[in-house]
């Protein structure tokens, strides 16, 4: 178990919705979308550092809530045309349990 | 997997534009190969007449050069024409012998110029104008002789004969029929434009037939009429129509009549071939201008990317003719008519004519001279079928005219230095604009918007983002159709289709309105998802479910977001009234929570900024006040002024009768924000004159106005009746915002939506039919009925303030 960590149970996180991680060095937002994945990337758009945990999940993407910047919650790449990329963690759901990888 | 085998039969706009719209969607279904008969790659073919003016090179009108082709993996056969389909053994053979074997042929063949079966036509010096060769040709002949004829008075004939004429030839204009371009102007409108062109040089010889060129060694010398008149020439240039290449698809036994014949997918009689562009007959209609055949490309690559959706439907085409100098457009059908009426603006001096043909207050067809700023407005209005009532007394002076803030000072697009700021909330100049559009290839706003993120925001500059499209591609912007335009991308269904669904087979929730219209997403977007949210909720008060995660964070956070993720907090005062206790309740919070900003807003309440998103349950709690939703696409506020009760003008209690509306309106949803105004005496304090509903006491009673607007593009309300008593006031302003809610479009502003459908249609639904009008408001009252402050039930109930809490981490 190097470096994973549970930070809490997979219904903590609303479907197609997703928590903040507090943490020194910045803020990591876990996502859940439709399919019960869970994703976590910095909780800052590449754009101008927006909340991505406060935007709208759909598919495997989130919308940013500041401008509307499309990211992959995948590989924390912005849709084109926009360009910019937000660092993805990794996760995974053990038991019911989320665990991250910091 | 082995990737299925394209092969395109020709290299023009409309077949690569095809290939475009399909690498984009599915960039590995695919290996490509494509016959081009011309040596070149694929040009604009719309900005020859630029070039042949020598106002342009060739090089400026390369749309996709060599690398394109090269980077995108497809193989191209330039200078090769295919003289054979071989549909059982699925291959196309080429006049050298080469053969390529295809999966899915696409045939974009284009059209040929149609020449004048007359003795002589294949003199030398005869030519066609239709292609880069055409084009060298003449521009050749402008530098060796003296006398061209063009024979054909339509755009092309017109563009080829002002390009030779700038290239020091003299020129003749043989036409046929009484006007020139007789089917896209009417006669005074050709006769401006006849006379202006006379004074650039060039000559005309009007219901003209030509009998026969002559020439002497192979050469053409002159141009006999039927009339017995012969004038000289040693260059004559036929532009008189072009017929769609059907050759190769009739030689392959696909059934054509005109066109090749497709339906609306773009698919001949032989599934496996498509054809898009000139060569088609698409309900009967073959089409010459770019837009359609864009919109067609658009249709095919989805079909050929086996995604399967979309229409073409047929297009309805405008046109402007490239003659430096001259401004001319014309759109739709302007023939007169007995049921159809005429606005008409001539000033012969001033070289400026506009006409409008209207039929039931929607504009079928436009001619405009010498002022075609409007055109692409006016083109707009034509296709989305507007009603025109409100604005037709001041129609014919244009958009500007009617205040737009993106047209004001500066409605010439053409005209602007390219470091002017076009789009003032992206930052974004013309520069930038012109520059992605000639680069990346962007022909519709939508476009330029995901590329430059002009328009994108607030969208007070669309109109003069448009004009830039439109000045900078010329013939091939397609304005889009708003009325038939799907939600999103993640659906063919408009807004108003979706509604009515959602009404008539009862849809809940946002699964189940995907799963009836058959979205195509799996759980749609940002934009479509926050308005079907709106859409079951507003249908089916008290039984839709509504869906936090479907709403903007912040309607979710009930706060609104700011630019550092802190959010804002906004307590309800009704009507803007306040007492010493909350005042001191808002002191205090503000300094426990250490706010660090506390301002006053423009609807009369105050503003804690810079909240931390967990602090939200705790300043609510300690506030103890209900909800401002100066967060949501909800009611905001009702403005008041202080009326009667003290003021030594006022007329009404307009105080008492704002903080009355705004209790019944608390906490209803709305397609867009909603804001009030209540006024004790027309000299309107409270600023009624620019808010959705706004109400002004006077003497006698209340006037109620509608449809105002104080933002982005400032918005006079409109009139909608005067009524005598407050709890008219009440009903009236009730069943106005209830028919918004439950028709305008998601986003709408009050003012939008009322531009859509007519002040006559609201006033109608509101004032003149009262058993509507009190259904309206019942409707309403019950939606709003038992709603809970949104404040309070996340300070009370704990599964509510998830939302809000963090995760630490151990």
């Amino acid at each position: 178990m190097d470096g994973w960590k549970k930070i809490c149970r997979v219904e903590d996180i609303p479907r197609l919705g997703a928590r903040v991680v507090r943490r020194e060095g910045g803020d990591i937002a876990v996502f859940r979308n439709a399919d019960d994945e869970v994703f976590a990337l910095d909780d800052k758009c590449p754009h101008k550092g927006g909340p991505l945990s406060q935007g709208i999940v759909h598919g495997k993407h989130v919308t940013c809530p500041l401008h509307a910047w499309k990211i992959c919650l995948g590989d924390g790449n912005a849709v084109a045309p926009d360009e910019g990329c937000t660092k993805r963690y990794a996760v995974k759901i053990k038991d019911e349990d989320v665990l991250l990888q910091i | 997997m082995k990737r299925m085998k394209l092969v395109m039969v020709g290299n023009g706009m409309a077949g690569v534009r095809t290939l475009e719209e399909l690498l984009k969607l599915s960039p590995d279904l695919y290996d490509i190969t494509v016959f081009g008969a011309e040596p070149h790659a694929n040009y604009n073919r719309i900005l020859l007449s630029p070039v042949l003016a020598g106002e342009m090179t060739i090089k400026d009108i390369m749309l996709n050069d060599l690398d394109w082709y090269q980077d995108n993996n497809i193989k191209l056969h330039l200078n090769k024409k295919v003289v054979k389909i071989d549909r059982k053994a699925r291959k196309v053979i080429a006049e050298d012998g080469i053969e390529e074997e295809y999966d899915r042929l696409l045939l974009a063949t284009g059209s040929n110029p149609f020449m004048l079966p007359i003795p002589g036509k294949d003199l030398r010096g005869v030519l066609s104008y239709r292609d880069i060769q055409d084009t060298d040709a003449m521009i050749e002949a402008s530098k060796k002789y003296k006398h061209a004829v063009v024979i054909g008075g339509g755009l092309l004939g017109l563009e080829a004969a002002n390009g030779l004429k700038l290239r020091g030839m003299n020129v003749t204009v043989v036409h046929l029929m009484d006007w020139l371009m007789e089917r896209q102007l009417d006669k005074t409108a050709a006769d401006m434009l006849q006379k202006s062109l006379e004074q650039k040089g060039l000559q005309f010889l009007l219901k003209t037939q030509t009998a026969e060129i002559v020439g002497k060694g192979g050469r053409v010398t002159g141009v006999k009429f039927k009339d017995g008149r012969e004038i000289t020439a040693d260059l004559v240039v036929m532009a008189i129509g072009i017929r769609p290449n059907t050759a190769l698809a009739e030689s392959a036994g696909l059934y054509c009549n005109r066109g090749i014949v497709v339906n609306d997918t773009m698919q001949t009689y032989d599934p496996r071939i498509y054809a898009v562009g000139e060569c088609v007959a698409h309900r009967g209609i073959s089409y010459g201008l770019v837009a359609p055949l864009f919109e067609m490309g658009k249709v095919c690559a989805n079909h050929l990317a086996e995604f399967g959706i979309g229409r073409y439907t047929g297009s309805v085409t405008s046109t402007k003719l490239k003659v430096t100098g001259i401004d001319l457009f014309s759109a739709g059908d302007f023939t007169p008519a007995e049921d159809r009426e005429e606005i008409v603006l001539h000033d012969a001096v001033g070289g400026v004519y506009k006409r409008l043909v209207v039929k039931d207050n929607k504009i079928l067809g436009g001619v405009l001279y010498g002022d075609t700023t409007d055109g692409a407005w006016y083109f707009q209005l034509l296709r989305d079928g507007q009603n025109i009532a409100e604005i037709r007394d001041h129609l014919l002076f244009g958009q500007t005219h009617l205040g737009n803030s993106g047209h004001q000072g500066q409605s010439n697009a053409a005209q602007m230095p390219d470091t002017m700021e076009v789009c003032g909330c992206n930052g974004v100049c013309k520069g930038t604009i012109t520059k992605a559009i000639k680069e990346k290839g962007l022909f519709s706003l939508d476009e330029v918007r995901k590329h430059t993120k002009a328009s994108s925001s607030c969208g007070s500059c669309t109109g003069l983002v448009e004009q830039i499209l439109a000045s900078t591609v010329g013939g091939a912007y397609q304005a889009a159709d708003s009325n038939c335009k799907p939600m999103c991308g993640c659906t063919d269904h408009t807004h108003e289709e979706v509604r009515k669904a959602i009404k008539e087979n009862k849809l809940l929730s946002i699964p189940q309105v995907m799963q009836f219209m058959e979205w195509h997403t799996p759980n749609g977007c940002a934009n479509c998802r926050p308005a079907l949210n709106y859409y079951v909720t507003c249908a089916w008060p008290k039984e839709a479910q509504d869906d936090p995660q479907s709403r903007f964070i912040n309607e979710r956070a009930h706060a609104n977001i700011q630019k550092d993720g802190t959010f804002s907090v906004v307590p309800r005062m009704w009507g803007g009234v306040t007492t010493p206790d909350e005042l001191r309740r808002i002191a205090n919070v503000a300094d426990k929570y250490q706010i660090p900003m506390v301002k006053v807003t423009g609807g009369q309440r105050i503003d804690l900024l810079g909240v931390k998103k967990e602090d939200l349950p705790g300043v609510w709690k300690d506030l103890d006040m209900p909800s401002g939703h100066a967060y949501g696409k909800s009611i905001r506020t009702v403005k008041t002024c202080v009326g009667s009760e003290f003021c030594r003008f006022g007329t009404q209690n307009s105080t008492q009768m704002g903080i009355d509306l705004e209790k019944m309106l608390f906490n209803m949803y709305s397609p867009h924000k909603v804001k009030l105004a209540v006024s004790g005496c027309p000299r309107n304090c409270a600023e009624s004159g620019i808010k959705d509903v706004g109400v002004i006491g006077v003497d006698s009673g209340w006037e109620i106005y509608v449809g105002g607007n104080g933002g982005i593009k400032t918005e006079v309300a409109q009139f909608l009746c005067k009524v005598a008593t407050h709890d008219e006031v009440m009903e009236y302003s009730a069943a106005f915002l209830q028919l918004y809610r439950e028709e305008a479009r998601y986003l709408d502003r009050t003012v939008h939506w009322i531009a859509r459908v007519g002040m006559d249609y609201v006033k109608k639904q509101v004032v003149e039919d009262a058993a509507n009008r009190k259904a309206l408001h019942e409707r309403l009252l019950f939606t709003l009925s038992g709603e809970k402050d949104p404040w309070k039930e996340r300070i009370e109930k704990s599964e509510r303030t998830r939302e809000f809490e963090s995760i630490a981490l151990a």
